[in-house]
């Protein structure tokens, strides 16, 4: 095993960053609960802030913080709407199977 | 030292994140997905950003994934059945994805020109006024449209969720 380095490369947040997505992005596919969906796509906001947090301490500049604070913010306000349609769908189906919501398919 | 503490913060993310897509039930998702957070909140401190750090727990794994658990709970959301997958997706899902991994981790060990590593501490601009100074100054206007959308935000919140009164 090679020596661990003295400081983090930069390349090291952004692979786990990108794993972070990918894994985001595995679950919104594979995941059938609406509630699980949608918290795979706060993981993958989540691995987006990483890398505007990273790309923010290589250019010395505090801008990334600001881009990862608004999208903290869009977050809030999906997760409010999309919760509240949620329950909607529920109320209306009894079912939180994203397979049985598929009226607009046909 | 810095090395250790991200490996070790890494883990618990990337172990929550798979935690987060292998469990059936959504309260156990959801506990990862804090989880994972709190280990980002640690990374992002020893990237230098203590605001967004704080920003973080507080409404990300404080509000929002309260509101996740409030629902989880109001539906009684029990385990998800087995999921019918054809067969190409279930064979080849996992490699393909592993194969992606692959080549974007080996790309930014290739691509990124070398440069000095992060070391806690070597930035000290995400402190909560250097945020606030840059927010109110150059990023004045997103943050005036930002409040008129969590304005509209709450307002579909009450409407879609409201009972209907006939």
């Amino acid at each position: 095993m090679p020596p661990l380095p003295q400081s983090v490369p930069i390349s090291w947040y952004l692979t786990l960053s990108a794993i972070l997505f990918g894994l985001g992005v595995a679950g919104f596919l594979y995941r059938r609960n609406i509630i699980t969906v949608f918290m795979s796509i706060e993981l993958m906001l989540n691995a987006v802030n990483l890398s505007f947090v990273t790309f923010s301490y290589k250019l010395k500049q505090v801008d990334g913080h600001i881009f990862s604070f608004f999208v903290m913010v869009v977050a809030a306000a999906e997760a409010a709407v999309g919760l509240a349609i949620i329950l909607t769908v529920f109320k209306n189906r009894q079912t939180l199977e994203i397979d049985e919501v598929s009226s607009l398919r046909n | 030292m810095d090395a250790i503490l991200f490996l070790i913060f890494a883990a618990i993310a990337l172990g929550c994140a798979v935690n987060l897509v292998l469990q059936t039930h959504p309260i156990a998702s959801a506990l990862s997905l804090i989880g994972v957070m709190g280990a980002l909140a640690a990374l992002y401190l020893l990237l230098g950003g203590e605001f967004i750090a704080a920003a973080q727990l507080i409404v990300y794994a404080g509000a929002i994934m309260v509101l996740f658990v409030f629902v989880i709970m109001l539906l009684n959301a029990g385990a998800e059945q087995e999921s019918r997958k054809r067969l190409a997706a279930k064979v080849l899902g996992i490699p393909l994805l592993v194969v992606l991994l692959g080549l974007v981790g080996y790309v930014l060990q290739n691509a990124l020109l070398p440069s000095e590593g992060v070391k806690f501490g070597a930035f000290r601009h995400g402190t909560a006024q250097d945020v606030g100074r840059s927010l109110f100054t150059i990023y004045l206007l997103p943050f005036e449209v930002t409040s008129v959308l969590i304005l509209v935000a709450i307002l579909g919140a009450v409407i879609l969720a409201r009972k209907e009164i006939d």
